[in-house]
């Protein structure tokens, strides 16, 4: 697979959603995040990428604050949702979560139903108002996530019972149920076969008409297809930010020029 | 490798390594077998000497209730019938005994008197008596058949454990008594039957061991058991809640894990000290009552329930809990939603454990009061907690001390029950972890 096409999508819409300034993670005493700037826009697919370790994931986790249930780690700087601090003492994280949603890197669906898994956000945020309702905001999300199709007639059955990929687009279509603002998704297709992450990528093209997509990947080439910005990371740095295009045809830095071409990582 | 070896043959090394493996599971199999014996050794002495506690003979005898002894006003009040005595009903057993021999051809051996022959009832039965005829004031100046205990000597002679021999040595019964059992035997006024009694009458003093019973024991135990049940879990659960999914780690915590764990590890009887310091001495608690036996026991397996609550908690992956707050759950929704029902099945077998524990514990109870002799059923609960209760291992080692031989045979009959309790509810621990368990 040597497709380095370039996403030639208009950014057109380049309101920004979040924007981190200045941004610091500690893990007690390993600086894992360093000052690191980033602007992510309303309605953009939004890449990671960086070797292993470089602290994609813990900045990702810092954007809905899932860094909170960890103890030992710290984060300093602003980051700014439509404008309001996230991290500002009198914002619930329970809240924030029902507008910035996260797929994890491992498929980790509940233990219940496959209705279940996809009801359970809309039930405990109060989004329907009776069962027709609910029945209608699984089935919707099920097809946001591919998966209907595949699910329809065993709504029933175990989520933990579907193979590694049906179970990745069920947690898919789980956080997208809860209607979120930003989608964050951490290395999404990291357990799928090429089949299932061409599905998941189209997916993630069709979420870009109502949410913001911030994705982490190993995959350069999927970097380049599905994202219009990429971030690279490196040792905790952001190293350079910008189009897709550029990042991939013309880095500026040398040490993004070298991980792309695959010298380092 | 230079020297080409054949697959074929087994290398010093490897033969050696087969070796060693084969002796590791010999050591294994025999520790298993030696287990499996003295299991075995337990189980059938326990079984032999407690099995005849579930057997008790019973003598069935005519016996005539003059109005004038036992109702001298004669209005068959049973207010004041009750000014008669037990010792107004024995002699009417004794001479039930008499006329039942004499019928049956009963030639009186030179030295054996009447009293000697209704010995062979139980002293129990007087007080049985009395009861029946308060309960029925009509019967009296009739003639009614009536069963009644036989004495605990008797009782033995027909389990076998009381023989000829024996009643030589033995100054409570002798030979000639035992040949007027054979002739009642044939008579068909001894029975042996089920002792449904030995579960429910309540313990009975020294000289009667055929009268002893469990009753009061395990209402006592039951009444412990819901009170641990219901303090304990709640507070055992919350507190593991706390302790796992939102405390802290800090110096603090790390103090109160520690301390939980050598709390789990204190001797039983350092709680019992405790208890009475605290619950009979300090708030005022009435000794031997099940409420204070069960506040002793919740101390003593709060421990247990925690440390079984927090290692299923633990045991729930925390992808699982990731997932939760991912859809925007807060963390108490992300604990009972879904890590609560997941460490559910471990929670109730921890906590059964901890349950059958304290049905076991003894020491504790001792120094509460709970040894004392009690001979009255509490009542209902929540009355029944205040009201002083045995408990069935306490009851155990009580009978133990007890001189006369019949009570070995109940204490062991007690171990039956007990055990039997024990297996009930660690079938139900199975069961609920079957039930509960989901391997999706
Ligand atoms: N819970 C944690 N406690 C302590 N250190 C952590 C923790 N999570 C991550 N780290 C450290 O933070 C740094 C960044 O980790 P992070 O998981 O963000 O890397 P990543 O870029 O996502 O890597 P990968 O591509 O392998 O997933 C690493 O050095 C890691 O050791
Ligand atoms: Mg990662």
């Amino acid at each position: 697979m040597n497709d380095m096409r370039i996403a030639e999508r208009a950014t057109s819409v380049t309101e920004s959603k979040i924007s981190a300034k200045g941004v610091q993670v500690y893990y007690g005493d390993t600086h894992a995040i360093k000052d690191v700037d980033v602007e992510i826009d309303d309605k953009t697919v939004t890449a990671f990428i960086g070797p292993s370790g470089c602290g994609k994931s813990t900045f990702l986790r810092t954007l809905n604050r899932m860094n909170d249930t960890i103890d030992i780690c710290r984060v300093q700087g602003d980051i700014l949702l439509d404008g309001e601090n996230i991290y500002d003492p009198k914002v619930d994280p329970v809240q924030l979560r029902a507008k910035v949603g996260m797929v994890f890197q491992k498929p980790n669906p509940f233990p219940k139903s496959i209705y279940d898994n996809v009801a359970y956000g809309p039930r405990i945020h109060g989004l329907a108002k009776n069962k027709a309702d609910l029945d209608d905001i699984v089935e919707k999300s099920l097809r946001r996530g591919a998966i209907w199709d595949e699910v329809k007639d065993r709504l029933d059955a175990p989520g933990t019972g579907l193979s590694g990929g049906q179970q990745q687009r069920l947690c898919i279509a789980r956080a997208v149920a809860t209607e979120p603002e930003v989608l964050l998704m951490d290395e999404p297709c990291s357990a799928l076969d090429p089949i299932a992450t061409a599905q998941v990528e189209e997916l993630i093209d069709d979420l870009r008409t109502k949410f913001s997509v911030v994705i982490v990947t190993h995959s350069m080439q999927q970097a380049a297809r599905v994202s219009q910005k990429t971030a690279f990371f490196h040792l905790g740095n952001l190293v350079e930010f910008g189009e897709t295009g550029q990042i991939f045809t013309n880095p500026i830095d040398p040490r993004t020029e070298a991980y792309i071409t695959g010298r380092i990582g | 490798m230079s020297n080409h070896t054949s697959l074929y043959t087994v290398s010093d090394n490897v033969r050696r390594r087969n070796a060693v493996e084969k002796r590791f599971r010999f050591y294994g199999l025999t520790a298993i077998a030696i287990g499996i014996v003295a299991l075995i050794v337990l189980l059938s002495s326990v079984l032999s000497n407690g099995s005849g506690a579930f057997q008790q003979t019973y003598v069935t005898l005519s016996v005539h209730l003059p109005a004038d002894k036992l109702d001298k006003q004669g209005n068959r009040d049973p207010e004041e019938m009750k000014s008669v005595s037990t010792f107004g009903y024995s002699p009417l057993i004794r001479d039930a005994v008499v006329a039942r021999a004499d019928e049956l051809g009963w030639v009186m051996p030179e030295g054996m008197k009447p009293k000697d022959m209704g010995a062979l009832i139980s002293k129990e039965a007087a007080a049985q008596l009395r009861n029946f005829v308060l309960a029925n004031p009509e019967v009296v100046g009739t003639t009614i058949e009536i069963e009644m205990l036989a004495n605990g000597r008797v009782d033995g002679y027909m389990k076998g454990r009381v023989d000829r021999e024996f009643a030589l040595l033995d100054s409570n019964i002798d030979v000639e008594q035992l040949d007027l059992v054979d002739l009642l035997i044939e008579g068909g006024n001894l029975e042996k039957r089920f002792n449904w009694a030995f579960l429910t009458s309540p313990d009975a003093s020294g000289q009667r061991p055929e009268a002893a019973g469990l009753g009061v024991a395990i209402l006592g135990s039951a009444y412990m058991m819901l009170v641990v049940l219901f303090l304990a879990l709640p507070i055992g659960v919350a507190a593991s809640i706390y302790l796992e999914e939102f405390a802290p780690t800090n110096k603090w915590t790390d103090l109160i894990e520690v301390n939980i764990s050598n709390l789990a590890a204190v001797p039983s009887i350092v709680f019992g000290i405790l208890g009475l310091a605290i619950f009979i001495n300090f708030a005022g608690l009435p000794q031997s009552a099940p409420i204070v036996g069960g506040l002793v026991l919740t101390l003593m397996t709060l421990p247990t329930i925690i440390i079984a609550t927090r290692a299923s908690l633990k045991s729930v992956p925390p992808s699982i809990r990731d997932a939760a707050l991912g859809v925007g759950a807060s963390k108490m929704q992300a604990v009972f939603h879904h890590v609560l029902p997941l460490a559910a099945p471990g929670i109730l077998t921890g906590t059964i454990i901890g349950l059958a524990q304290a049905l076991g514990e003894t020491a504790p109870l001792l120094l509460i009061g709970m040894v004392a002799f009690v001979k009255e059923y509490p009542s209902m609960p929540p009355e029944g907690f205040f009201d002083p209760a045995s408990a069935l291992p306490v009851q155990v080692f009580n009978w133990t001390q007890r001189a006369d031989a019949g009570f070995v045979e109940r204490a062991s009959g007690a171990i039956i029950v007990l055990l039997v309790f024990l297996i009930i509810m660690n079938a139900v621990a199975v069961l609920l972890r079957r039930r509960f368990e989901r391997r999706w």
